[in-house]
């Protein structure tokens, strides 16, 4: 059977100073000699693998841009078939192009997940090792990278085993007082039995709550910049997000509608909405903006409630701090380089984390990232514990889970020890599956499902 | 002289547990069937225990008897005392297990098989087995004689290449005394059939009169004994009662004394022994620490003196087990009739068979029983009546059966084997079941009755009774649906004395019977207007109403796994083509050549990723 040659951009869109275009199939070469031709004349198709060629990339008789283009051949590439990247000059637009031309050419486009799915295929990673690497793709931070490898060597496994363990103990007894009656095997006794459900809750309850921080640490918090009109909160997210995306000017209702980024701050990503200042106005757009801003305060992950250590707490300012009660919450004290006017105590009284910035100078940026560790439970996060990163773990724990306490449940209203047992045994596949050491087709289907194209 | 002694559609050799139920399903069939024993007193032995069922040997015999054996039945006829096991435990893990009249039990069987038309019975060593020209199969006999033959079905116990142990004596013989078949593992093994050697071992018989009965415990059957055949009306009374006693520390220091006259620990016993039911001297040595272990002492039969010793098997010398025997209570002057033996026999790798117990590579040649790596007389009869009956399908170009893990214990079993292997002789447990609440022993026949029926083993009678049956049943649980009990002080008394609350206003009955406190028995006075039915009617709506929300999980459960079996293999694809397998997996699914996708998923050495290849490369074939 003849493998489809399919291609796709590898490198994340629209980041970085080059855009990589990943060939791979039995017509690797033959399609990326179509529109790539070497500045010395050598096909690449001619070429040893591992090895690099300077050129051109050429689209209906028209050079479109410079490129270097790495051959790799099958076996030795990361699908383990004929492979060819083609580096161009980075940027949406001729990335797009070079891939269109690449497609022009007889390549089919690949589909998410699928260069690891061949990878898999043709033996070059395993089940696991895919799993992982799709956490890698998609993670952006240091910790969430961290995390990814240590599921990977077997941290989060380790925890897991340790729950299957006492289950598969507890089942084996279970096992073998019904299978040998007449052996004076020790009574099952009810206490072993809830204990043993007992403790698999606990552990289990605890790691279903590392989710939300691994997925603070993976996906990010929904981060909300609040506070009065030129308190300072574009400046802020400047500040975070290290280049000007926001407008700045000093005049008030200069950010009218939510702008997003993604900032890392210490070991956690913040998906940051700077929003239009909070105050009361006349002008509709603004008003719109104004509102927009008032409702995504209310689901944020996160509020950076900003104020200016200059100025007395408005009105506006009161109703922010009334708001930060119902979410996380820091209160970002800015402009620190002035005089304090701003009522701190009030503050402090209601918003449990309270810094000092100074966001034109930078100063204050380590205290914040120490509080924004702390709401998101990433300051006591131990990767190295493994914690639950992606939903197909948090669904088998929470699966495990429920039969676990549908065991207590039965014992407590007196069930029999079978009913018992199949509850256990159940949660002991899902912890099992988890482990990769049985399988159904949901969980292949839902690997590659999330699976990014590229490495 | 060689001569040619006649044609037969299905010849079964042996005439154990698995070769009986094979030889009656085969001639009930209508397949002109031989069954060949080495010594025509031998048929039906049991030379283990005199005992049948137990856990989940107690469902196989249940299984067998609702879909028309002959195990169940017998056992019924020769029984001498009945429990119902892990009462308590659960209707999942109850289990029926029969003390039997050992004697009477060989030859009421030995009589059924005479009695059966289609089938000869007849007494003869086969020496040879060879494949003829248009693929019939050829048996040769010690005294020469040839049978042609459609189909096989070997059920050799214990007798294949058999020898046995007791300290440093050891000899060649089958169970009992009986001469072993010593040709056949030669011509077995020129055919190609993978065969290895297993052990298993028997106690001691000791004499009646020498055992001091006075301070043992005494454990009587239940009141009345409940039958193992759907089909037997009743059982009368229990006719004996067992006793218990108990090792001691000199028992164990005897052990430890003389470990080095053990066959097995000396090295001289090749064959693997299973796990869980070990020699004596096994059970010191892997637990040291334990200070004492229970032994039975279990009547043979009412018409001997011979008592069977369980938990007291033993390969030391004789004169060993003399001296640790005595140091049991009770056992102070016993006479040992017959010592406890180990013995070590040749077996075939059950991964070379397919589900129906036919060989991959040989057409029409079956097997079953311990031949196939098992142990217990009811895991043999359970794969001799799978064999017998595709043996007889197979002749009459009828659809072979494969029988399911969603259907049966027998389908675990016969799973089990032929996908997992045996490393040891493979006893049944309710724990090797993952749909135990759907497999229990109290619904056999509505598991399997419709089964045995299409196949032609039930009679036409007994299954308009089976229907007839499952009417009732229905009835029974609509009556319990639609019964309204008023709160009164009578029922709240009778409720409150069960340890449950008190009804403030009408409740149905069915939810009384779901409350765990309370069954059919202790709501009697309550339910005044049960109609009379058979008990095992009870049984069954009781169970199916308490534990309904696992018993719909697991058919659930059922349903997945049949998603999964319904990804068909093919038989003929060599797995080495594909490269995201890794080497074991390909391996094991070459040798194997597993039907579906649910079987492979089920192989030890195919991991989940595996299968996960599997499953993308076909997804990927069935687009290209």
């Amino acid at each position: 059977m003849k493998n489809s040659t399919i291609a796709a951009i590898a490198t994340a869109q629209g980041e970085g100073g080059i855009g990589v275009i990943r060939i791979s199939g039995d017509d690797a070469f033959t399609v990326a000699d179509k529109i790539f031709f070497n500045i010395n004349g050598r096909k690449l198709a001619d070429m040893k693998g591992y090895s690099a060629a300077f050129g051109k990339v050429v689209s209906d008789g028209e050079e479109i841009d410079e490129a270097v283009a790495l051959v790799f051949k099958a076996p030795h590439s990361y699908t383990g078939e004929d492979v060819v990247e083609i580096s161009c000059h980075g940027g949406v637009y001729l990335t797009k192009q070079v891939l269109r031309s690449v497609l022009d050419a007889g390549a089919v486009p690949a589909q998410a997940g699928e260069f690891t799915k061949r990878a898999f295929l043709n033996g070059k990673i395993d089940l696991t090792e895919a799993e992982a690497v799709i956490d890698l793709i998609s993670a952006k931070s240091r910790s969430a990278a961290r995390a990814a490898l240590f599921v990977k060597d077997g941290a989060l496994r380790r925890r897991i085993d340790g729950v299957k363990e006492s289950l598969l103990a507890q089942v084996a007894h279970l096992s073998a007082w019904a299978d040998y009656p007449e052996e004076d095997i020790a009574e099952v006794t009810d206490l072993d039995i809830i204990d043993t459900c007992e403790n698999a809750i606990t552990v289990l309850s605890n790691l279903l709550s590392t989710y939300d921080c691994g997925q603070a640490v993976k996906q990010g918090i929904d981060t909300v910049i609040a506070g009065r009109p030129n308190v300072g909160k574009s400046t802020l997210m400047n500040l975070l997000s290290g280049y000007e995306k926001s407008i700045v000017t000093d005049i008030p209702g200069t950010t009218r509608d939510i702008v997003e980024d993604t900032v890392i701050l210490g070991d956690v990503i913040l998906r940051l909405s700077d929003t239009a200042g909070l105050r009361d106005t006349a002008d509709t757009v603004e008003k719109i903006g104004v509102d927009r801003a008032k409702q995504r305060l209310k689901q944020c992950g996160l509020l950076l409630a900003v104020f200016d250590n200059n100025s007395k707490l408005s009105e506006n300012d009161i109703e922010l701090i009334e708001s930060a009660e119902d979410v996380p919450a820091i209160a970002v004290i800015n402009k620190t380089d002035l005089q304090q006017n701003i009522d701190i105590e009030f503050i402090k009284s209601k918003i449990s984390y309270v810094v000092y910035i100074s966001a034109i100078s930078g100063e204050g940026r380590e205290e914040l990232t120490k509080a924004v560790e702390k709401i998101a439970g990433t300051a006591n996060l131990n990767p190295s514990e493994g914690i639950l990163s992606n939903e197909r773990q948090r669904i088998a724990v929470a699966n495990a889970l429920k039969s676990v306490q549908e065991a207590k449940q039965a014992m407590e209203i007196g069930l029999t020890y079978d009913a018992i047992t199949v509850s256990l045994e159940d949660a002991i596949t899902e912890l099992l599956e988890l482990t990769g050491e049985s399988t159904s087709d949901e969980v292949v289907d839902r690997v590659f499902h999330n699976f990014c194209v590229g490495k | 002289m060689i001569y040619n002694a006649g044609e037969y559609d299905v010849a079964v050799i042996g005439a154990g547990h698995a070769g009986i139920e094979a030889a009656l399903a085969s001639a009930r069939l209508g397949c002109k069937t031989a069954i060949f024993t080495i010594n025509m007193d031998a048929v039906g032995n049991c030379p283990c225990n005199p005992s049948i069922g137990g856990t989940a040997k107690g469902h196989l015999v249940r299984e067998i008897d609702a879909l028309g054996g002959e195990m169940g039945k017998t056992a019924d006829e020769c029984f001498l005392q009945s429990r119902m096991l892990n009462r308590g435990k659960g209707p999942a893990v109850h289990s029926l297990r029969a003390q039997i009249d050992r004697r009477k039990y060989s030859s009421v069987m030995k009589h059924k098989i005479e009695l059966q038309k289609n089938l000869d019975l007849r007494q003869a060593e086969i020496t040879d087995i060879k494949i003829d020209d248009d693929g019939t199969y050829l048996l040769t006999t010690r005294m020469l004689a040839v049978f042609k033959c459609k189909a096989v079905v070997i059920a050799t116990g214990t007798y294949l290449g058999g020898k046995i142990f007791v300290g440093e004596v050891s000899y060649e013989s089958g169970p009992d005394g009986i001469f072993p078949a010593t040709f056949l593992g030669r011509s077995l093994k020129d055919l190609g059939l993978p065969l290895r050697r297993f052990k298993t071992g028997t106690p001691a018989r000791v004499l009646r009169s020498s055992i001091d009965f006075s301070e043992l415990e005494v454990q009587k059957g239940d009141e009345p004994p409940q039958p193992f055949s759907y089909e037997t009306e009743s059982l009368g009374d229990n006719k004996i009662d067992c006793h218990i006693s108990w090792t001691n520390e000199n028992t164990k220091q005897i052990i430890l004394e003389n470990i080095h006259r053990s066959p097995l620990y000396a090295g001289k016993i090749e064959g693997v022994g299973p796990r869980y039911c070990p020699s004596f001297e096994d059970k010191i040595m892997r637990f040291k620490d334990k200070p004492r272990h229970q032994l039975f002492i279990e009547p043979c039969g009412l018409d001997t003196e011979e008592m069977y010793m369980q938990g007291m098997s033993s390969s030391l010398p004789e004169e060993v087990q003399l001296k640790f025997y005595r140091t049991i209570k009770g056992l102070e002057n016993c006479l040992i009739m017959r010592p406890a033996y180990a013995i070590e026999y040749d077996c075939v790798d059950p991964l070379a068979m397919n589900a129906t117990l036919e060989f991959k590579d040989f057409p029409n040649l079956y097997g079953a029983g311990q031949f196939n790596g098992s142990s217990g007389y009811e895991e043999a009869a359970a794969q001799g009546l799978v064999a017998g009956i595709n043996a007889a399908l197979k002749v009459l170009g009828r659809e072979q059966v494969v029988f399911t893990r969603a259907n049966s214990y027998i389908g675990t079993l016969v799973d089990d084997l032929v996908t997992k292997g045996a490393n040891e002789p493979y006893r049944m447990m309710t724990s090797r079941s993952e749909y135990r609440l759907v497999l229990r022993q109290d619904n056999a026949d509505e598991r399997l009755t419709p089964l045995g029926y299409e196949i032609g083993l039930i009679s036409e009678e007994r299954y308009n009774k089976f229907l007839e049956k499952q009417e009732l049943k229905k009835a029974e649980r609509k009556r319990l649906e639609k019964t309204v009990i008023s709160p009164s002080k009578e029922v709240n008394q009778i409720l409150v004395s069960h340890e449950t609350s008190e009804i403030n206003s009408g409740v149905h009955l069915i939810d009384l019977i779901k409350r765990p406190q309370l069954d059919y028995k202790c709501l009697a006075e309550i339910d005044k207007d049960r109609p009379d039915l058979d008990p095992n009617i009870f049984e069954q709506v009781e169970v199916e109403v308490k534990y309904e929300g696992y018993i719909q999980k697991q058919l659930k459960q059922v349903e997945q796994m049949k998603r999964l079996e319904n990804r068909l293999l093919p038989a003929d694809f060599d797995y080495k083509n594909i490269k995201g397998l890794r080497l074991e997996a390909q391996e094991k699914l070459n040798k194997i050549k597993p039907l579906n996708i649910g079987q492979a998923s089920r192989i030890s050495g195919v991991s989940p990723a595996d299968i996960s290849v599997l499953l993308i490369y076909m997804a990927q074939n069935r687009q290209a």
